[in-house]
């Protein structure tokens, strides 16, 4: 219907509709109360619920009073947001995907709008329309907000996530007495094997470690970053008095390796963990003796 | 071939973590076209190598990655390109041993080691390409030059 039509202006029906959400909230959050987004997030108790849904009608008729129908901006969400965001993070734990969390903001629309239509029973048809489009535009952009908060609640977990994954993966393990290993496993860019060698550095000085085994089984790639981060690692441990044997090198590593040109001459290498493990021990004077071949049969 | 929508690609390279995505990438497309492990490796120890360079050097780029043909010959190809200083010294960068930016300076003599079909186009002040190209099966060798 082009704009000259209208039976009200833009801002009137929103103010409109801004005055109608006020009228009725109490109304508005006992029937989204019973709508699975609420009922699903506020499942102790239906009061809680019913507070939470008036607080987000409060928070619609406040944008729509200041005529921002559109705007995912609008101050009026403000207050709502971080309540927005953990509703729709509770609906993803549960395993609500994107579109469903979306579907069910949907649902919120047409309680209000036949509430709305009942109310304006008495009014012109075309003015009711212009209403309840002013509803549709407010309602839109509610659902708007809500995926726009979930999506950066998802980021911020992504960003949380990694720091994690930063310190979980470089655990250090005693294997005897002067012995330490770190097993690493997936990409080792600079601030992994930063904290791969802080870790290390201060395992050798809390176990008095001898030797220090760098597995590099899980490594899927060794380019000559990862080979120099390798190489520095070595050195300080060597600062330390600690001997140093990366372990792991598989066969199409070894040949990158001597194809990328770089020299690992200096550092002491081993195909296995086993194998490090038994020069280590070598180097120790200490030896895996089998049991006498008496004894192990005895029970 | 349903597999060439995956070979082909064209990846950001902008920080650390879109250089695993490179990594991740190539690895699937080497693996696509029939790639052994330890052809797959070097392959993708070069596109790290080329893809740092992108990034620490040119100030981040593209890789661009193709499966090609030639004759009997299937292989991937993968350009990197990116708008930075470019490379004054070619010769030079492509010594073992010279760096500009702390490393170990293997990485483009490496990666050019690394591939079967290696090319440079760099004009300083804006951008350097550089192409690679291996073959899966053994590539059609020119006898007596290269």
């Amino acid at each position: 219907m082009p704009e000259h039509q209208a039976a009200v202006s833009e801002g009137t029906s929103a103010r409109q509709v801004a005055e109608f959400l006020y009228r009725h909230s109490e109304r508005i959050a006992q029937r989204w109360a019973d709508e699975p987004l609420f009922r699903s997030v506020f499942t102790v108790s239906r009061d809680e619920a019913v507070e939470a849904a008036r607080a987000v009608a409060e928070a619609l008729a406040r944008v729509a009073e200041s005529e921002r129908v559109h705007d995912t901006d609008a101050t009026g969400f403000v207050v709502v947001r971080e309540q927005l965001a953990r509703m729709a993070a509770a609906r993803s734990r549960a395993g609500a995907s994107m579109a469903q969390v979306s579907g069910e903001v949907e649902a919120l629309r047409p309680p209000v709008a036949s509430l709305l239509v009942e109310e304006c029973a008495d009014l012109p048809a075309d003015e009711v329309r212009e209403y309840a489009t002013a509803l549709t535009v407010l309602m839109g952009t509610l659902r708007l907000v809500v995926l726009d908060t979930a999506l950066s609640e998802g980021q911020a977990l992504i960003e949380r996530q990694q720091l994690q994954l930063l310190e979980v993966a470089t655990p250090v393990i005693r294997l005897w007495d002067g012995v330490v290993a770190v097993p690493l496993i997936g990409t080792l860019d600079s601030a992994r094997s930063q904290v791969v060698m802080e870790t290390l550095l201060e395992a050798i000085v809390e176990q008095h470690a001898r030797f220090a085994i760098l597995d590099i089984t899980g490594v899927p790639t060794v380019d000559s970053l990862v080979a120099q981060h390798l190489m520095k690692t070595v050195a300080a441990a060597r600062l330390m008095g600690a001997e140093c044997v990366v372990s792991g090198i598989r066969p199409a590593i070894a040949q990158t390796i001597v194809h990328l040109g770089l020299d690992l001459g200096t550092v002491v290498t081993r195909a296995s963990l086993a194998d490090a493990l038994a020069y280590a021990l070598h180097e120790l004077g200490v030896g895996i003796v089998a049991p006498a071949s008496g004894g192990a049969g005895a029970r | 071939m349903p597999s060439s929508t995956a070979v082909e690609a064209s990846l950001p390279i902008q920080s650390e973590m879109d250089l695993a995505w490179v990594r991740q990438h190539v690895r699937q497309a080497a693996a696509q076209l029939g790639f052994g492990l330890v052809a797959q490796t070097k392959l993708v120890t070069a596109a790290s190598e080329l893809a740092r360079n992108t990034l620490v050097h040119g100030g981040g780029g593209r890789m661009e990655s193709a499966a090609v043909t030639r004759g009997q010959a299937h292989g991937l190809r993968l350009v990197f390109s990116d708008e930075g200083p470019g490379i004054a010294d070619l010769d030079r960068a492509l010594t073992d041993g010279y760096t500009s930016g702390g490393g170990l300076g293997m990485g483009l003599g490496g990666a050019r080691r690394l591939v079967h079909e290696f090319a440079v186009d760099s004009t300083p002040g804006s951008g350097t390409k550089v192409t690679v190209v291996c073959w899966v099966t053994p590539p059609p060798r020119p006898y007596g030059g290269l």
